[in-house]
């Protein structure tokens, strides 16, 4: 992998701020965009802008082969089925509400449970603790090892027959752990549970087949993998997502309408009311042609290898707390003995280095952390390890002016 | 390092000197204003309270968690407001919202340690931070 010629891809790297050239460690937030991913978006604005689905004309047929187009790109990119299982939202968020919301509602009851873990981001907790509300079934948490994996005795232990849904990250935006999805979904099954993932900060970095995961939905977001934002997919089985009733009505989702009565179109159309993310999922679909042609196995390793180097570096800063287990994906959550995250930030944000600092919207995690904030540093295709080096500087540089100002 | 650190106009001695060593800190038992506020983006909180008496605080006391922007501000408002009627620290903290943002602000009051503060305004992300406290005290006086 050639991480040069890779950057020279993202102009936004190329810019100074704060007098020094930006190092963007913030990717699990958001990911910079590359031209081929503008340029999809440029073409589509200034060559075939029309609306999908409807136009009799040229323009109208384009754009319907564009979007029809991202959504097979979709399905290649998860080994699902058939493209009928792909279903574009606005993001993770909205895609696990609408599994929350329409499947949970139908098949979830009184005295059931659903099941998910301490390190959930705020996005695959609060729409489950909303369904265990409105349905009156039990919201269960599978705890988490000193080091913040999951051993799958406490899967066994806490996934019981009454359980119907198991929602779970695989890889946490906070600790990095990679979950073990697939050994859950066996579990998980065996008790005839459904298994949704919550794939924001994995589909971006690893290869991901929910065929081989054995996974019934997944939800991730385009703007974490360098395409653009308000467009994520939810990938749901077929037999699944076939009884699931839409949870938006309108425009686009119907078959036939009548005064009192509607039918509504096959899947995955069904779920996608109003007038579609056309762009963001032509967008979407450039970002994983790119993706792939870097290799996502090749940016995996490329990125486990910052994480260690990190975890290497960081090891040699005296007062430095990681949080979350070696082997992880390719972010550190850190603190620094006697200064706050934010003053962390802000120290680094002098250096041109962007991190994030705060509860990374996993506040029960902050709590099984016993902090209330910390700092994480992210690391994507682009990074290198002479940022590493001026990170770490940089971070010395913050203690000394702690420890110098106090 | 160097005494002139372009963060030394955030950082400035006196909010070190406020983190380090927070006035005013703790729980007031049995007191009529009692306030929690939190900054959901960031986890910062504060516990403010207060005794007001004839109209006047007679004491306040702050408990919380944050970085050194929020807490100092913290410490440095309840220096300000005590022994303050009601009506001048609601003054003061309009005119420690409108110092923050940037805004020309009334200086007949003499603001002493908050005026270390006015470096904020140069630092859009940190502005929540200083305002929480002020926003705890404003509240707290208004549902009074």
């Amino acid at each position: 992998m050639n991480v040069k010629e890779i950057r020279s891809l993202f102009p936004i790297l190329h810019q100074q701020v704060n007098g020094h050239p930006l190092i963007y460690f913030d990717s699990a937030a958001t990911s910079q965009k590359p031209l081929p991913v503008i340029e999809a978006l440029d073409r589509y604005y200034r060559e075939y802008n029309s609306n999908v689905h409807r136009g009799v004309h040229t323009l109208g047929t384009k754009a319907t082969d564009a979007y029809e187009g991202a959504r097979e790109k979709v399905r290649r990119f998860l080994n699902a089925k058939s493209a009928q299982e792909i279903i574009f939202t606005r993001g993770t968020t909205t895609a696990l509400n609408l599994v929350a919301s329409s499947y949970a509602r139908a098949n979830v009851k009184e005295g059931d449970e659903i099941v998910i873990t301490y390190m959930e981001h705020h996005s695959n907790l609060i729409p489950w603790q909303q369904a265990a509300k409105q349905t009156g079934a039990t919201l269960k948490y599978i705890s988490l090892q000193e080091d913040g994996t999951i051993d799958l005795k406490d899967v066994e232990a806490t996934v019981t027959p009454a359980t119907k849904i198991v929602a779970i990250a695989h890889v946490s935006n906070v600790l990095g752990t990679i979950n073990p999805v697939r050994e859950i979904a066996r579990i998980a099954h065996d008790r005839g549970a459904v298994v949704v993932v919550d794939a924001a900060q994995s589909a971006p970095h690893m290869k991901i087949d929910v065929q081989e995961l054995g996974c019934d939905f997944l939800a991730f977001s385009s703007h974490k993998m360098c395409g653009p934002t308000g467009v994520g997919v939810l990938y749901g089985k077929r037999e699944l997502l076939e009884q699931m009733e839409p949870i938006e009505f309108g425009g686009e989702m119907i078959d036939f309408v009548e005064l009192y009565d509607s039918t509504w179109k096959e899947l995955p159309w069904k779920f996608e009311g109003g007038t579609p993310i056309i762009a963001g999922a032509i967008g979407l679909g450039a970002a994983i042609d790119f993706l792939e042609q870097v290799g996502l196995d090749a940016i995996a390793a490329h990125e486990h290898e910052l994480a260690q180097y990190a975890l290497e570096r960081l090891a040699d800063i005296e007062g430095v707390t990681v949080y979350g287990p070696k082997e992880r994906a390719g972010l550190v959550t850190f603190n620094i003995e006697g200064v706050h995250p934010h003053d962390v930030a802000t120290v680094l944000d002098a250096e041109g280095i962007a991190i994030r600092a705060g509860h990374h919207c996993a506040q029960p995690l902050m709590k099984w952390l016993n902090v209330t904030a910390t700092a994480r540093a992210s690391f994507y295709l682009y990074n290198t390890k002479e940022e590493i080096d001026t990170f770490i500087a940089a971070l010395q540089k913050a203690k000394e002016y702690f420890s110098h100002v106090f | 390092m160097s005494s002139n650190h372009p963060l030394d106009q955030l950082y400035r001695q006196v909010i070190m000197d406020h983190y380090k060593n927070p006035r005013n800190r703790g729980v007031l038992e049995g007191t009529n204003v009692d306030i929690n506020m939190n900054n959901p983006t960031c986890g910062d909180r504060i516990h403010l309270t207060m005794k007001v008496e004839d109209g006047k605080i007679a004491d306040v006391k702050f408990e919380g968690e944050g970085c050194s922007i929020s807490m100092s501000s913290a410490s440095m408002m309840t220096q300000a407001i005590k022994g303050k009627n009601v009506e001048e620290a609601l003054r003061l903290a309009h005119i420690f919202s409108d110092m923050i943002q940037g805004k020309e602000y009334d200086d007949s009051l003499d603001l002493g340690d908050i005026e270390a503060l006015q470096g904020v305004s140069k630092f859009p992300a940190r502005i929540k931070c200083a305002t929480l406290a002020w926003k705890a005290l404003e509240k707290g006086l208004h549902d009074h």
